[in-house]
């Protein structure tokens, strides 16, 4: 047989059929739905037509959840309640706001043992692409989309092209996934993988925690590509173990027996490969509103007249939005607040890094910590996180997607600059005129504490 | 959805790169409900800013002429829903966001790609002013002024937006094929379901 890539592995499995004009028509395994589905249950209620497979659908409360005390604004209550209602209706299972299991549909995903090897994973929100750090088939959709998926719990698409991203080498102390991510995408571009499935490869991504592997392919997005990929291995495997939704028994053993295939097989052919030395990596960060526009914290912000024709009038506004001029170092930079958390960085192990930079030290600026889940707080609070956060005077919120998108009313306010762990450093992103910085939550914790974007890697000598 | 094949309209050149999904609808709209119309709310945050935005600087746009990346970012329909409620039918541009892309043909709008050198060429002939503009989806050309250029679509992108085709019903055709499936996965993959019940309604 011809050997296959992991892509075509896990699309050969999903495939019920293919049109004569090459789509495939592909199975869903695990269909995820949150506040914002809204409008595809209405097209599906609409068509009077009942979700196919509710044993399949899980639901969360995240964009819209509250995530401090105090009145929760009507429209963001009616999202909320919108939400339960269809689930309800529905018999879909829902992590509803008051849930002990509730927050960031991509965090819960993997932490209930919902993402596994070799599923075909589907969300009405484009960072799904996160779950394909198990080896799973995972991609985001839009509401037409998701109506489809409620009433067939099939989808149809494209084979995409193939791109396998290797990181030779290993990474230096202080330098995480979303160091690798922003540097791959300041390299090729935000359109850079655009129409691909990368999978991602090498010493580096092997050596990486689960963790590490949910930020780098959830920012595969960032990068244009269509979803990103990783073999699963043992560490994958002692990841999902126990887990509430994941197999067991019997079962268990069937599964990894399966996983166990979920490789590229040698001598498969990709549409593309780019190589890069996780050794060349440093703390890397965005100065303009694309996530390409990014550099190392050692750079200082480059001159739009020395970039190429589309790129400089883009990054001249991006400046100007920005309020930054070129030839300025990155490092040092004022920042107003920072935020920590979302589906790219709000996990355990993200927490845990920041609070080892910030630990003992006291915050220079505002800031809001928000966990990617209810569990992720939980077991922040008692591993004492969340006292270090608290000591270093910043404010330590519930779960949910937060300042990232300020769908639920945290924001920055205009003109104020973020150093936010997040995604997305579009205009408005964070709120109306905010002017986000995207970094890792160990790169927030050291611009937390200078007041100013800042090389973490001093501050965490003798600490890791 | 009804299917187009034709229209003739005007065009005005947006002379951005990356237009993400967060500046064609900002977050803060998108609890409404559809009904009430989205197409106030297309490019909202940077219409208020820049009275001279070519938005506001043109009262009727069929087809929005734009740099790279159209349409990246959040994979929020309403984005689209702003664009179509706005009136406008197509986008051309060297590129766009892949679940932007399919979202758009999903209601009747078009992302005609086109090469980036073209694009620069029609920008620089629009400026600051706005065109005639005719698409043709089965010649798969768009005409701008007096500039005919061909434009690349997806061949089932194109049936679809002729036709007006919605996935449901071209799906409802394989039911028989889907319940067959669901039935092979499940027995060879049991792993794969999250609990023991199991039921087709397709
Ligand atoms: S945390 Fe941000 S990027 Fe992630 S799902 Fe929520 S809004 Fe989207």
């Amino acid at each position: 047989m011809k050997p296959r890539t992991l892509l075509d592995k896990l699309w050969d499995v999903h495939e019920i059929m293919q049109r004569a004009d090459g789509t495939s028509l592909l199975w869903v395994d695990r269909h995820l739905v949150h506040e914002g589905s809204h409008h595809a249950f209405a097209k599906l209620k609409e068509r009077g037509m009942p979700v196919a497979q509710p044993h399949l659908t899980f639901g969360v409360v995240d964009h819209y959840a509250p995530t401090r005390p105090g009145d929760v604004a009507p429209d963001i209550r009616r999202m909320i309640k919108t939400l339960g209602d269809n689930a309800r209706a529905a018999g879909i299972k829902l992590f509803d706001l008051h849930d002990p299991e509730q927050g960031i549909v991509h965090v819960i995903g993997p932490e209930q043992g919902l993402t596994l090897p070799g599923l075909l994973i589907n969300c009405g929100d484009s960072h799904t692409s996160t779950h394909g750090a198990f080896g799973a088939l995972a991609f985001g959709v839009g509401a037409t989309e998701v109506a489809h998926i409620l009433a067939t719990q099939t989808i149809w698409q494209k084979r995409p092209k193939t791109m396998r991203v290797r990181f030779d080498g290993m990474l230096s102390a202080g330098v995480t996934a979303k160091d690798m991510a922003l540097h791959w995408i300041a390299g090729l571009g935000a359109d850079g993988a655009r129409g691909h499935a990368i999978e991602y490869a090498g010493a580096a991504v092997d050596a990486l925690s689960m963790e590490g592997r949910l930020t780098l392919c959830n920012l595969s997005i960032e990068g244009g590509a269509r979803l990103g990929m990783i073999a699963p291995d043992d560490v994958t495997f002692a990841y999902i173990k126990g887990r509430p939704f994941a197999p067991k028994g019997a079962a268990w053993d069937a599964a990894v027996a399966d996983w166990r295939a979920l490789v590229t097989d040698e001598g498969a052919q990709f549409d593309r490969e780019v190589v890069f030395n996780a050794g060349d990596i440093a703390p890397t960060l965005t100065w303009g509103t694309t996530p390409e526009e990014a550099l190392s914290i050692t750079g200082s912000i480059p001159d739009p007249e020395s970039m190429p024709g589309g790129k400089a009038a883009h990054a001249r506004a991006s400046l100007e939005y920005m309020g930054l001029s070129a030839g300025t170092p990155l490092d040092g930079v004022p920042v107003d607040q920072v935020f920590i958390g979302s589906c790219t960085n709000g996990r355990i192990e993200d927490l845990r890094m920041a609070a080892k930079v910030l630990a003992g030290r006291k915050a220079k600026v505002p800031g809001l910590v928000s966990p990617g889940s209810a569990s992720v707080k939980r077991q922040a609070e008692e591993e004492g996180l969340a006292q270090v956060f608290i000591d270093a005077g910043l404010e330590w919120a519930d779960a949910g997607c937060s300042m990232c998108v300020g769908m639920n009313g945290d924001h920055v306010e205009s003109g104020k600059r973020c150093a936010s762990s997040t995604n997305r450093n579009f205009k408005g992103r964070q709120g109306r005129g905010a002017r986000t910085h995207l970094m890792s939550p160990a790169m927030v914790a050291a611009a937390a504490v200078h007041g100013h974007l800042a090389d973490v890697r001093p501050m965490l000598e003798g600490r890791i | 959805m009804s299917g187009w094949s034709k229209i003739d309209g005007r065009a005005v050149a947006l002379a951005q790169a990356n237009i993400d999904t967060d500046q064609l609808i900002p977050a803060r709209f998108m609890s409404q409900p559809r009904k009430d119309g989205y197409g106030d709310f297309l490019l909202f945050d940077a219409r208020e800013d820049d009275a001279k935005h070519p938005l506001n600087r043109h009262a009727r746009v069929d087809v929005l002429v734009t740099r790279r990346n159209f349409g990246t970012g959040s994979s929020r329909e309403a984005a689209v829903y702003a664009l179509v409620d706005y009136g406008i039918r197509a986008v051309l541009a060297p590129s766009f966001g892949d679940i932007f892309a399919s979202n758009a043909v999903n209601n009747g709008l078009l992302p005609a790609r086109i090469d980036a050198d073209v694009i620069e060429e029609l920008i620089a002939a629009l400026g600051a002013g706005e065109a005639a503009a005719a698409v043709d989806l089965e010649a798969g050309t768009a005409t701008i002024g007096n500039r005919l250029v061909a434009f690349d679509l997806d061949p089932v992108w194109q049936q679809k937006l002729i036709n007006g085709w919605d996935d449901i019903d071209l799906t409802a055709q394989h039911k028989g094929e889907i319940s067959r499936f669901c039935a092979a996965r499940v027995a060879a993959h049991p792993w794969a379901t999250p609990t023991s019940k199991h039921e087709t309604k397709t």
